[in-house]
């Protein structure tokens, strides 16, 4: 439904590049795409406004007035300052001093408090370190039922909260418990509230008075709106928060809400909520989420992993090579070692944007790699170069050598000749570089 | 943003005592605060004026911060920036009528009957995790209740922790039967027993709870279809209405929230809740901009009489005081 923040700044761009170089002006036009593309992302009103004022200096310099790919430039600077914004490097909870630590998690309604405060104890547990759960919600039904279920998933101790308790006193008897017993950390799950509801922000407040956490956390919800900056600006008035955590990042919301957050409270995001089961819970990337609000999935990264992995050297032997129309089976094997070395499939193909909703659940078949370099490690160098010479025999050798059958080595021997077709093609049309235009979107 | 429609049974805090100064002077910022956010939209109205690109450039602005999306808004403002080429709508008090109007407009679709017709009729109830599935169906049933109907509740959220005892909780309170079966059950055998259960008890309407999903999620949403397959063959033409629950909170992922529900279901009618917080609630106008479904009831706060039948016009008052 959005278009890609990169192909509306090409286009931009284009337009003007009939007339040479970029003046400021058609910068600030760029500007306006930026700007729409944050706004698309939920970011807040103001603080895109902010945001883009600071952008707009470095963007007027010479990187990219003078560039020959203003847009790839401006993305970076964008890219850049977003990272900046959000702060460059992870924080990771604050288990320092005595024991017991507490952790206190606020938020909205239904953001996601409950099952966050089980990945913690699940996350901590795993550091060799012993949780207590806390449930201090004694307003929606069955909310302790459920803390008591996820701690017995876990396997960590709860408090035995009773429905007739008052939330402060079950903070001080569950701390009262947590030293006696020895626990390590002990994580307080409070009811979802409005941050308007004076009552229940009092509660909260006299909550964090009487055990004074380490860290107050607010989590919130990857989807919130606009309205994310007044929701964490009154809980950081009250509470006064250290950091954040951000739940139902899995889904396609481009989480404008984390640079809302993070912008009027300068607390920094500690943790991702990516799924419902106890595992998913990851520590925050600034990048990787600069990129997703830019609409852009995580093709930044994607690209430096594809960098990284492929090999300049012979990129450009292979280039050469497929204008010769000399490509073997020698080179696809190189490139499927490339493929592997760029890591899980399933998860480069996650990291594209504008792949259709259903693929993005579909179990990629990373086996098939693995099948197809097994057969043409099977083969002798001189096979790899002229696979003409492949017959039955040789086939059959082959498939018993790499544990395939013969209908696998011809089904490899058959995606290499569509693979020189295409080349061929390719090699009419434009080149190389329309193939990784293709390949990568950019 | 709702805030003056609920009927409140909390009492308001007292006054603060004037030795409290710190404190005083803290809450006094909070409700500066506050009342600048009730005020919203209408801020840009406050003052009589004439409507120039200035005046546009701030209404835009109020706009995005409802949350009304980019497409709407100028679904919105072209048909008025025409008229003021025109020479009307100079005055921004006329203006902000037409653009009431112009609201009203998107807005006004007839929701579908509540209950269906249908005996029993079986209502699925679906949307993304947190959303307020569970709370908004032991409103419904609190309603239906009230007006004299037979309810029952069909538990097939079988993943969340405790789902189940939230809804068996509501359930105990109004005295409305729950078919349930353990965590982990196929929840569309669930949905079957229910169903069943509904025909045989002469159940007027049976309201099916399901689990919180992401959109995204291919397999969630195909275990939606089947879910809804398998009602179909325990009650002729089940489900008869699905409604689909969206918070008030949520950014433009509203849009491909209701996108991809209505892939796997047929949307008959929304729920917006949470309306009792601070967000306008902009999105509301966006949905039913792009996908034309009307909203039956919105959600303002966490109690059993906490929901209201939508009223575009309350909503558009509410959006521009
Ligand atoms: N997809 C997804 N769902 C999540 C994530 N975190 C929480 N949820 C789901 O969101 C819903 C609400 O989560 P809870 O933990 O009950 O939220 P809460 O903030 O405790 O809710 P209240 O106590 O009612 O305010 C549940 O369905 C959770 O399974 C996440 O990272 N991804
Ligand atoms: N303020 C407010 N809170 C609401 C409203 N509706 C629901 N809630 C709260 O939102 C939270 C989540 O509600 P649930 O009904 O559990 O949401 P759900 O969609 O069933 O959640 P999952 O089943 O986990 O996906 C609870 O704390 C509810 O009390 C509303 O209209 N206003
Ligand atoms: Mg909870
Ligand atoms: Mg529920």
């Amino acid at each position: 439904m959005f278009e890609n923040l990169s192909d509306r700044l090409e286009s931009t761009f284009k337009k003007l590049r009939g007339r040479g170089k970029l003046t400021p002006s058609d910068v600030e036009k760029g500007l306006r795409e930026v700007r729409l593309a944050l706004l698309e992302a939920d970011v807040n009103f103001r603080v895109v406004k902010d945001f883009i004022n600071r952008v707009k200096e470095r963007a007027l310099g010479a990187e990219v007035l003078e560039s020959l790919t203003p847009a790839q430039q401006l993305i970076k600077i964008v890219h850049e300052e977003l990272i900046h914004t959000l702060g460059e490097t992870a924080v990771p909870l604050n288990l320092s001093g005595p024991k017991p630590i507490p952790i206190l998690l606020v938020g909205l309604q239904g953001s996601g408090k409950t099952t966050t405060a089980a990945k913690l104890a699940r996350f901590l547990k795993k550091k060799n370190l012993k949780p207590f759960l806390v449930p201090a919600d004694v307003y929606r039904p069955a909310a302790i039922d459920q803390l008591k279920t996820l701690a017995r998933q876990v396997g960590v101790a709860c408090f035995d909260t009773q429905p007739d308790q008052k939330p402060v006193d079950i903070v001080k008897h569950a701390m009262a418990e947590a030293k006696a017993k020895g626990y390590d950390v002990v994580i307080i799950d409070t009811a979802g509230r409005l941050h308007i509801d004076e009552e229940m922000m009092n509660e909260v407040e006299e909550i964090k008075k009487a055990v004074e956490p380490r860290d107050v956390l607010l989590v919130a919800d990857a989807m919130t709106g606009q309205d994310a900056v007044n929701i964490a600006k009154s809980f950081h008035e009250k509470v006064g928060l250290t950091g954040v955590v951000l739940t139902k990042v899995e889904g396609d919301a481009r989480g404008g809400a984390a640079l809302s957050i993070r912008a009027v409270t300068g607390c920094p995001i500690k943790f991702l909520g990516v799924g419902e089961k106890l595992d998913a819970l990851e520590v925050f990337h600034p990048d990787r989420m600069a990129s997703r609000i830019l609409g852009m999935g995580d093709v930044l990264s994607l690209i430096e992993k594809a960098q990284e992995a492929f090999d300049i050297k012979k990129a450009k032997e292979l280039e050469k090579k497929l204008k010769r129309d000399a490509f073997t089976l020698e080179d696809l094997r190189d490139q499927i070692r490339q493929m592997k070395r760029l890591g899980s499939l399933e998860s480069i193909i996650k990291l594209i944007p504008g792949i259709g909703n259903k693929l993005k659940d579909m179990p990629f078949d990373e086996k098939e790699l693995v099948r197809m370099e097994a057969i043409l490690n099977s083969m002798t160098p001189q096979e790899r170069r002229y696979p003409k010479i492949l017959n039955a025999s040789r086939k059959r050798r082959i498939a018993k050598g790499s544990g395939t059958t013969v209908q696998d080595v011809n089904r490899l021997l058959k995606s290499y000749e569509e693979m020189r077709k295409l080349f061929k093609q390719m090699r009419k049309k434009g080149g190389l570089q329309a193939l990784a235009r293709n390949l990568f979107g950019m | 943003m709702f805030k003056w429609l609920r009927k409140k049974d909390k009492k308001e805090t007292a006054e603060v005592p004037e030795e409290k100064k710190l404190l005083g002077k803290f809450k006094e910022r909070l409700s500066r605060t506050r009342e600048k956010l009730k005020e919203g939209l209408g801020e840009v109205f406050v003052i009589e004026r004439n409507v120039d690109e200035k005046f546009f450039e701030e209404l835009e602005e109020a706009l995005i911060t409802a949350d009304i999306n980019i497409d709407t808004i100028k679904r919105l403002l072209t048909p008025l920036r025409i008229r003021v080429s025109q020479g009307e709508l100079l005055k921004t008090s006329e203006f902000k009528e037409a653009l009431k109007a112009e609201m009203l407009k998107i807005l006004s679709l007839e929701p579908p009957a509540f209950p269906p017709e249908a005996r029993p009729a079986a209502i699925f109830v679906v949307g993304v995790n947190g959303v307020g599935k569970t709370t908004s169906i032991a409103k419904l049933g609190y309603r239906l209740k009230k007006s004299g109907f037979s309810v029952l509740f069909i538990a097939a959220d079988t993943f969340r922790a405790a789902a189940i005892e939230q809804l068996e909780n509501w359930g105990k309170r109004m005295e409305i039967p729950v078919i349930k079966q353990k965590l982990g059950a196929d929840p569309a055998s669930v949905v079957f027993e229910g169903l069943k259960a509904a025909t045989s008890r002469q159940i007027d309407v049976a309201l099916i709870d399901t689990a919180g999903r992401l959109h995204t999620k291919y397999n969630l949403m195909e275990e939606l279809k089947k879910m809804a397959r398998v009602a179909g063959k325990a009650v002729e033409g089940a489900p008869h209405q699905n409604i689909l629950v969206i918070d008030a909170t949520t950014g433009q992922n509203a849009v491909s929230q209701v996108k991809w529900f209505k892939e796997a279901l047929p949307i008959h009618t929304l729920i917006v809740t949470k309306m009792d917080g601070t967000a306008k609630g902009g999105i509301v106008l966006t949905l039913t901009h792009l996908f034309k479904i009307p909203i039956s009831f919105i959600g303002l706060g966490e109690k059993l009489e906490d929901l209201e039948p939508f009223d575009p016009k309350a909503f558009v008052e509410a959006i521009i005081p």
